[in-house]
């Protein structure tokens, strides 16, 4: 594996994975669709982390701090999917522009 | 095409297989995330996430973080997608046909992500970042094991609590709503 490119691609790509995420999280009126950029965001961290403990470490610590971030984007989904699904159970809708009401 | 790439191969000879590997799925990953974000269609934006979830694995790959590639890979690809997707086609009812995952002021939303992203870029690229030379990377995966079950033990355990916690709560708020339903037939 000789990798000629070196730490700045890699921090290029998560930043502009980032960037898209933020996107979708400022714009979108899905709650699905916000999900999906908080994901995006996620993943994008999660390259940062390692592309560091990789060319700047060396070590592992990054690699166990990508999987903690990983396990808590699973348990972040598994809750705000059982979210929505409730929001549109008692909304018929799952806009995020829409559902103002804390109450029924 | 293939042409104009061997030959451009020949001249920037410093460009190994795994860089090219690199710049393969940086375009998955950029390309099927901007297809999430820009699509107009939930379903588009649902399965392009696969290509984005799959590409990063390749870059955990390729860094050498083979134990948190094949973690991404079962858990991203093989859960939070199937739940996703899940999701949207659960919800889809009201809003099917046309424009399905609307968005509001995407312009400015645009804007300031570029913004945000051209600063990052900006920073990545100038910054003096004290890399070590790249060694022969050996497996990670027994390191990994041991760390998790020394050095991060406590977290390790604390995320397990977390998942249980997670299980229970997920279940809690999609039954509520049944619950409340049998309250009101009682009733």
């Amino acid at each position: 594996m000789n990798l000629t490119i070196g730490l700045p691609h890699f921090l290029v790509v998560a930043a502009v994975l980032f960037a898209l995420g933020l996107v979708c999280v400022l714009s979108r009126r899905n709650a699905i669709g916000l999900l999906m950029g908080v994901e995006l965001i996620l993943n994008s961290a999660n390259i940062n982390l390692i592309a560091f403990s990789r060319f700047i470490e060396n070590g592992i610590s990054g690699q166990v701090f990508a999987l903690f971030v990983i396990v808590l984007a699973a348990a972040e989904a598994a809750i705000a999917m059982a979210i929505v699904l409730a929001i549109y159970r008692s909304f018929k809708n799952i806009d995020v522009a829409l559902t103002v009401n804390l109450k029924e | 095409m293939t042409l104009s790439l061997s030959r451009s191969l020949d001249f920037v000879s410093t460009i190994t297989f795994p860089d090219l590997v690199f710049f393969f799925l940086a375009v998955l990953i950029l390309g099927c995330g901007f297809v999430v974000v820009y699509s107009k269609n939930i379903v588009h934006s649902g399965f392009s996430l696969l290509g984005t979830f799959a590409g990063t694995a390749g870059l955990y790959g390729l860094l050498s973080a083979h134990f948190v590639a094949a973690a991404q890979v079962l858990v991203y690809v093989g859960g939070v997608l199937i739940v996703i997707l899940f999701a949207i086609m659960l919800t889809r009812g009201i809003q099917e046909a046309k424009a399905s995952n609307p968005s509001t002021g995407l312009i400015p939303a645009s804007i300031a992500g570029l913004v945000v992203a051209s600063m990052l870029i900006v920073i990545a690229v100038s910054f003096p970042w004290k890399t070590k030379a790249l060694t022969e990377a050996a497996s990670t995966v027994p390191q990994i094991g041991h760390a998790l079950l020394d050095t991060y033990l406590i977290p390790f355990e604390i995320l397990s609590v977390l998942l249980l916690a997670a299980l229970v709560g997920a279940v809690m708020l999609v039954r509520k709503e049944i619950k409340s339903d049998s309250e009101e037939t009682e009733a």
